[in-house]
């Protein structure tokens, strides 16, 4: 095997894995500041327990969301050393920044959140978990400018060397890509965080354990989940998409499988990339769509692949275009079964409605899907450019560290995320086993004597 | 410019080093001084609120080194992969140590769970004196800027180094001599009873050790690198480095038998901050020495635009008052000897 492959795929399997924590302690910590300010509102205790059962769980999961979050770090430098030497003075500023920003305001607050709701009073509490909350939301902004940068360089000067040097702060930290791209992906990780909650509420109605917190879940992750999945496609969707068509409209074609450029462009729902013909197999399409979302006209001439050079095509359209299609296919699905959801909440018979409360607790792994595919769809389309426009994937990776130590590497964390995986699900589900308002959780939070 | 970055890095590496030290040396005495299951949620629950925190100044250290220096972060972290990695999985594995203990509530697996604390506490400790190690001696950089470290060769200081070998194997050591001196002290003074005075009594015990050992290593990286002593001739200041540190030693070993944790544990810190700055004071400005002298990175080449630097010094001095004022905060919040009972561990 060759040593670029290797060094792409421990990068892209490093940073998926990891991703499937973040996205969860993000829209979590958004939820638990809701329920927190409730309890603190109403004082009320189930609400105050059922906060601290979210904060059990987004415990576990931060753990492992800093564990693997580490590496992503390293691995700019051990696996892509002439990229950072090339790029590392200027996406260096916002690494940098996430960690002077926000991974100390992050760390400093979860461990009073966690372990100090008895020595602080109810309102400092409430305050360390709207830090923890604001932490999580800076880092994910530190690190969406980073992608920014890589897919629409701005703000730099290329240097004697040929290194890319600083030449705006500014323009760095408020470039057009990464606001849009910000706010598609934290609506993105809010949409997870309010599925699982809507998913362990509705387990615990329909195995009948718990339903006042049951409940109070489910209301909470629909009525998140249905503002979340609908900013999710628009505005931020939407304005994604747009930025693409404009500044990069090879990445465009591919994704929708346009093969060949014309007007009227349909909207593709389902069909397989056919690379060697150069067309869709089995294609079901919505005629004129394509034009009108990216033109806002139906007869607007969408560019195809055949108007770009083939050696700037994404390397892999086929895995770029089903990553797409997965990612904006689940997203409408997620909205047509909030809507639902809310319609059955708002007149009273969601927590009746078995159907729907089996419809949300198996759709837990569905949101993760779309995340990923969404983090696939902008990576791979960047290719074949690291930075776009600038480097090439291939000029980026270390070319001292050999195939062999990079496949060493590879297997060691496979193995160990296997490991983690493994620990992550035990914990996770005995958290969930053992529930909200179980005896010793109450003991110890000093509930029972009030109740 | 890049001259104020250089110590801004030592500084938080020092940070961390420090921090992070006293929880890393926690888990090397965990398995020894904590007997009891409460005696071990004990240690726990010292570094729980903390150790996270502290590992962030290894983090924010790697990204300020990531900015300022890119030169010098591509070529150190592609040249010590295969360790770094080992790192990555020592922490990962002392993580879940350190937190799932609690969550699993069965003897057996605590017990596992308490010899992966332990025993990756003790390897992260002998790898990081060890990466110490190969910066003071230098690595094999080639005319580009690059090299690439086998874990070891021969154990000799030949042109073809591996991380291993003699003298790294030593520093390594004296990190982990050092820093679980430095961890007792810090359990010494969160606990108390038995835990306590045995946690003290692991501390003396390591005071002859860390004594000689500090001797030795100083002589050996003379040997080693001759060059070290350029700075310190040029510029007398330098001088006090070495007052610290053997003032230091000098305040642990009065301190500690007649019940002043506390300040021992200043003076270990005193002691390993003395040890950090030392070695940075002897490399300046030379950032990560070549076998070959002439293809030392130094400032002059492995530092980022001036533009860059500058910008950088503004926000990284908001950002770094922010984490003081956190750090003081937490500190203060979790002061005093730990009790069991609140929240988990």
């Amino acid at each position: 095997m060759d040593s670029e492959i290797i060094h792409r795929f421990q990068f892209g399997f490093t940073v998926t894995y990891h991703y499937l924590f973040p996205q969860l302690t993000m829209g979590l910590a958004l939820l638990i500041v809701v329920l927190k300010t409730i309890a603190l509102q109403r004082n009320d205790l189930v609400y105050h327990q059922a906060a601290r059962f979210w904060a059990k769980i987004f415990g576990i999961n931060f753990v492992l969301g800093v564990v693997t979050g580490i590496p992503m770090e390293f691995q700019f430098g051990t696996n892509w050393s002439h990229f950072s030497k090339f790029a590392g003075g200027v996406i260096g500023q916002t690494l940098a920044m996430e960690g002077m920003f926000a991974f100390f305001l992050e760390s400093a607050f979860l461990g009073l959140f966690l372990y100090g709701e008895k020595r602080l009073s109810p309102t400092a509490h409430w305050l360390s978990s709207v830090a923890v909350f604001v932490g999580s939301w800076l880092s994910g902004y530190f690190i969406i400018a980073t992608d920014a940068w890589m897919q629409f360089p701005v703000g730099y000067t290329i240097a004697a060397d040929g290194s890319a040097q600083l030449s705006s702060f500014w323009a760095l930290v408020l470039n057009p890509w990464a606001w849009w791209q910000y706010a598609h992906n934290m609506s993105g990780a809010a949409i997870t965080g309010s599925f699982v909650m809507a998913s362990v509420g509705a387990f615990y109605l329909l195995w009948g354990k718990w339903p006042e917190y049951g409940r109070i879940f489910v209301k909470t992750g629909v009525i998140a989940g249905v503002i979340f999945s609908i900013l999710q496609l628009y505005p931020t969707g939407d304005a994604q998409g747009r930025m693409v068509s404009i500044h990069q409209p090879v990445t465009l074609a591919a994704m929708e499988g346009l093969f060949e450029g014309r007007t009227a462009a349909p909207l593709l729902i389902v069909g397989q990339p056919n690379e060697q013909e150069r067309k869709i197999d089995n294609p079901v399409e919505v005629p004129g769509m394509l034009s009108m979302l990216t033109y806002r006209r139906w007869n607007a001439h969408v560019l195809g692949l055949d108007a770009f050079p083939k050696d700037h095509w994404p390397g892999n359209i086929p895995l770029l275009y089903y990553s797409y299609h997965i990612m904006v296919g689940l997203g409408t699905i997620f909205i047509a079964i909030l809507v639902v959801a809310t319609f059955l909440l708002w007149r009273g018979r969601l927590y009746h409605s078995r159907w729907m409360l089996w419809i949300l607790m198996l759709a837990l792994p569905f949101p993760y899907i779309a995340n990923t595919a969404g983090w696939m769809t902008a990576e791979l389309g960047r290719q074949p450019w690291l930075v776009y426009g600038l480097m090439r994937t291939s000029e980026g990776y270390s070319k001292t560290v050999s195939a062999g130590n990079g496949l060493f590497t590879l297997l060691g964390f496979m193995g160990m995320y296997t490991v983690l995986s493994i620990l992550f699900l035990f914990l996770v589900h005995r958290e969930i086993e053992k529930g909200p308002a179980s005896e010793p959780a109450l003991v110890a939070a000093g509930v029972t004597a009030v109740r | 410019m890049a001259s104020l970055w250089f110590w801004i890095v030592g500084v938080m590496v020092t940070a961390y080093v420090v921090l992070d030290g006293f929880d890393l040396g926690a888990g090397a005495i965990y398995l020894m001084a904590a007997k009891t299951d409460e005696e071990r949620r004990k240690v726990i629950r010292a570094i729980g609120p903390v150790w996270d925190g502290n590992e962030v100044w290894l983090l924010a250290a790697g990204g300020t080194l990531y900015f300022a220096f890119p030169q010098l972060y591509a070529s150190s972290f592609s040249g010590f992969y295969l360790p770094l990695m080992m790192v990555l999985w020592l922490l990962m594995l002392r993580a879940i140590g350190i937190e799932f203990r609690a969550h699993m509530e069965h003897p057996v697996w605590q017990g596992f769970f308490d010899v992966i604390f332990s025993v990756s506490s003790i390897l992260l400790m002998i790898f990081f004196g060890a990466a110490l190690g190969n910066v003071m001696r230098g690595v094999p950089l080639d005319a580009n800027g690059y090299f690439f470290e086998p874990l070891w060769t021969n154990f000799k200081l030949g042109p073809k180094t591996g991380i291993l070998d003699w003298y790294t194997v030593m520093t390594g050591v004296v990190a982990l001599v050092t820093l679980t001196a430095h961890g007792a002290l810090y359990v010494a003074i969160k606990t108390d009873q038995d835990l306590s005075r045995r946690a003290r009594g692991i501390a003396l015990l390591c005071w002859p050790v860390q004594f000689f050992l500090t001797c030795i290593s100083l002589v050996a990286t003379y040997f080693v690198r001759p060059e070290v002593m350029d700075n310190y001739s040029k510029h007398k200041i330098g001088l006090l480095i070495p007052i610290v540190v053997f003032g230091s030693l000098g305040v642990m070993l009065w301190a500690n038998p007649k019940g002043k944790e506390k300040l021992a544990f200043i003076a270990s810190s005193l002691y390993i901050a003395g040890m950090l700055v030392g070695a940075a004071f002897a490399l300046y400005p030379v950032v990560l020495p070549a076998r070959d002298r002439q293809y030392d990175l130094t400032i002059y080449n492995s530092a980022a635009g001036a533009h860059g630097l500058s910008v950088g010094f503004t926000w990284w001095i908001l950002g770094a008052v922010l984490a003081l004022a956190y750090f003081i905060y937490v500190y203060r919040m979790f002061r005093g000897k730990v009790h069991l009972g609140e929240g988990h561990y």
